[in-house]
């Protein structure tokens, strides 16, 4: 029932939006306001208060968990966001569907600071960043309780996706609790890396054969969820997790500063893992354009984004911040991997509607079990 | 409280009426409110359902024609009906469940003293004090590996190594039949409080046995109460997203959250629409049924 009104509520949200749709004309000087939706524990505060000090722009400030979430806000339109963050796999969809605006660059000089070796990559979801900049970076990968699996088996391949895909590996873990996330689009990938597969396939019949691998190791997995995995891993309730890097370097931190008799570790497979980015962006109607590209180009100041990076501990993608980062930020190969390890990072593009159907299907049996 | 609480709500409703000079004005409140909040949404969901996916905002579109396309993709995958199916299920046995929990504790509730009587009603519906997620949410922390109960039963030697209930279809019974006793216990109590005791006097005198007077008469006078109980914790139970979200394990299957992932993972909202469409149709007919029940109680009592 509850499912049911919220389902109404959003409908009707999307009508009254419709109805609404005629639109706004930017106004030449906007009102001192700039509205961002961004990721839940995803900046330093800080931040906001010294962009708020320096252009006296309010910054409104709001937070999601989902790309599912600000993707469904996006589509129904009408966000009143100036700012948003999409995963750069979701914002080339929508930016297909025509939610953002194009970028004015000149209104972005600090664009001469961002890292080649990541635009690079977001080139493929955003040709020639027309719509977007990064803001951070990271990987999909494994985060293990380091006690609870030497006790099990000692020379357990911490460093491969074994850990999960073999199921005579995975099920020496599986009473000490496995948790993956809710994420078919990350978690096929990798299945398919293991296979030796491309991890990118759109193929009905690779993902079947990915499909038939997680099936496989699936009575092991306690339970699939995008965001529990980060009390669970630093409480001790569970001791593997495919997640976010930097969810589990927060696991990793909050097990130590309970000082828990054990510690929390997160590897990049050597099979290779999903290189994952965050963009921002400009929704098509938002209200204060103008505060929007000020905020965006003030996100890329070096001095700025490192001060970001040090507090949540993702890699962002600006070249001139790396010598203002932490040592501990930027010397650990899990936050910016060596040249070697980023070789085999891999990236995903989205899936188009009918290949979409037939991966959540796939993706529902797997994680029902039937 | 429930009882007394009927006689003056009555006249105050006539004086109301009175003081409007009419019926029609108190009536239309209510029909306007549903024509607003129920109907006008429901059609709009009705119409997206008749869609089709579509890349745009919003993310659909009545170009490829306006048919039941949607609908007939509920048939032909067996996970929608597995999922009502299965979402009928565990709030059936939930209702149950409730209902064998509630009844004692709305029959001792009716046989308390009059004077303790308001202190029970109010410790049954004090939970509704805290948010209903922060109560779900307790309870992982009661159910979890090194939770509560686990080092409880330990504590006292009942067990060797933890339990494993949290993210099974246990805890999300147990989350459903916790979070839903109360809308159990209230209707019970109401009608176990109106009974006339001296049936059951009259029953002991004549012989019959307590165990079967209570059977014989209590249960058959309380059947309003067990009624209303049942549907007020099977309806809301059936379309459950939160409790099997939180408590739940991956394999638990609920129409819930099948429709979450259609609207949210997949973005398909003519088709999620059609989910919605079907499972408000399932549980109308049970509504209707409890409506009708409803009426002709009014008539007998009238």
């Amino acid at each position: 029932m509850k499912a049911t009104t919220k389902l109404l509520a959003t409908a009707a949200a999307a009508a009254i939006s419709m109805a609404a749709m005629a639109g706004l004309p930017a106004r030449a000087d906007e009102e001192k306001v700039v509205r961002v939706y961004n990721w839940s524990d995803y900046i330093d505060e800080e931040v906001l208060k010294d962009f708020e000090k320096e252009t006296g722009i309010k910054v409104v400030y709001d937070t999601f968990d989902s790309n599912e979430i600000l993707e469904t806000k996006l589509l129904a339109g009408k966000t009143g966001y100036d700012v948003v963050v999409p995963s750069a796999g979701f914002m080339s969809r929508q930016i297909q569907a025509g939610v953002f605006q194009k970028l004015d660059k000149a209104k972005l000089p600090n664009l001469k600071n961002m890292w080649d070796v990541v635009q690079k990559r977001t080139e493929v979801y955003d040709p020639g960043g027309a719509h977007s900049v990064n803001y951070m970076w990271g990987t999909t990968g494994i985060g293990y309780n380091v006690e609870a699996i030497k006790e099990r088996m000692p020379d357990a391949p911490t460093d491969s996706w074994a850990m999960i895909f073999d199921p005579d590996v995975v099920s020496k873990f599986k009473d000490c609790g496995i948790h993956v996330l809710d994420a078919p689009a990350e978690i096929i990938p990798a299945a398919l890396r293991y296979l030796g597969e491309d991890p990118d396939s759109k193929d009905p019949e690779k993902i079947k054969k990915a499909e038939e691998l997680l099936m496989k190791v699936r009575p092991n997995i306690q339970k699939f969820h995008s965001s529990e995995y980060i009390n669970a891993l630093a409480n001790g309730d569970i001791c593997i997790a495919v997640g976010w890097s930097g969810d589990i370097f927060q696991a990793r931190d909050r097990a130590a500063e309970a000082k828990k008799e054990f510690s929390v570790e997160y590897a990049i497979p050597k099979e290779g893992a999903l290189m994952w980015f965050d963009m921002l962006a400009i929704p098509k109607d938002a209200p204060h354009p103008e505060n929007a590209h000020k905020f965006i180009d003030y996100m890329m100041r070096p001095d700025v984004i490192a001060k970001a990076s040090n507090y949540v501990f993702y890699a962002n993608g600006n070249k001139a911040s790396q010598e203002l980062l932490e040592k501990e930020v930027m010397e650990d190969p899990a936050v910016y991997p060596s040249e070697e390890v980023l070789e085999k990072l891999y990236t995903t593009t989205a899936y188009e509607p009918k290949v979409q159907r037939v991966v959540t299907r796939a993706w529902t049996r797997v994680k029902t079990g039937q | 409280m429930a009882s007394s609480g009927t006689k003056p709500e009555k006249t105050g409703q006539g004086l109301f009426a009175r003081i409007l000079g009419s019926r029609a004005p108190v009536i239309a409140v209510p029909y306007l409110w549903l024509l607003l909040f129920f109907l006008a949404p429901f059609l709009i969901v009705l119409v997206i359902s008749l869609g089709d996916i579509a890349l745009a905002i919003p993310p659909f579109t009545f170009k490829g024609g306006i048919d039941l396309e949607n609908y007939a993709l509920l048939t032909q995958d067996a996970l929608y009906w597995r999922s009502y199916f299965s979402s009928m299920q565990i709030a059936g046995l939930s209702t149950i469940i409730t209902l064998l929990v509630g009844y004692p504790i709305a029959y001792g509730m009716a046989r308390a003293p009059v004077q303790w009587r308001a202190a029970l009603l109010m410790l049954v519906i004090l939970p509704f004090w805290t948010s209903f997620l922060i109560r779900v949410y307790a309870w992982i922390g009661i159910l979890k590996k090194e939770g509560l109960l686990n080092l409880a039963l330990e504590s006292i030697g009942m067990i060797d190594a933890p339990l494993t209930i949290l993210n099974t279809n246990v805890a999300v019974y147990i989350g459903i039949v916790y979070s839903y006793l109360p809308f159990m216990v209230l209707p019970l109590y109401a009608s176990l409080e109106k009974m006339d005791r001296s049936l059951l006097e009259a029953a002991s005198d004549l012989g019959c046995h307590p165990l079967k007077a209570f059977w014989l008469i209590t249960v058959p006078l309380s059947l309003p109460g067990i009624i209303a109980g049942c549907f007020l914790v099977f309806i809301p139970a059936v379309g459950e997203f939160v409790i099997p979200d939180l408590l739940g394990g991956s394999e638990t299957l609920m129409i819930g959250k099948t429709l979450w992932v259609e609207f949210f993972s997949n973005r398909d909202w003519p088709l999620s629409s059609a989910v919605a469409v079907i499972l408000l149709l399932v549980l109308v007919i049970p509504i209707v049924l409890f409506q009708r029940h409803q009426a002709r109680l009014a008539e007998r009592d009238g």
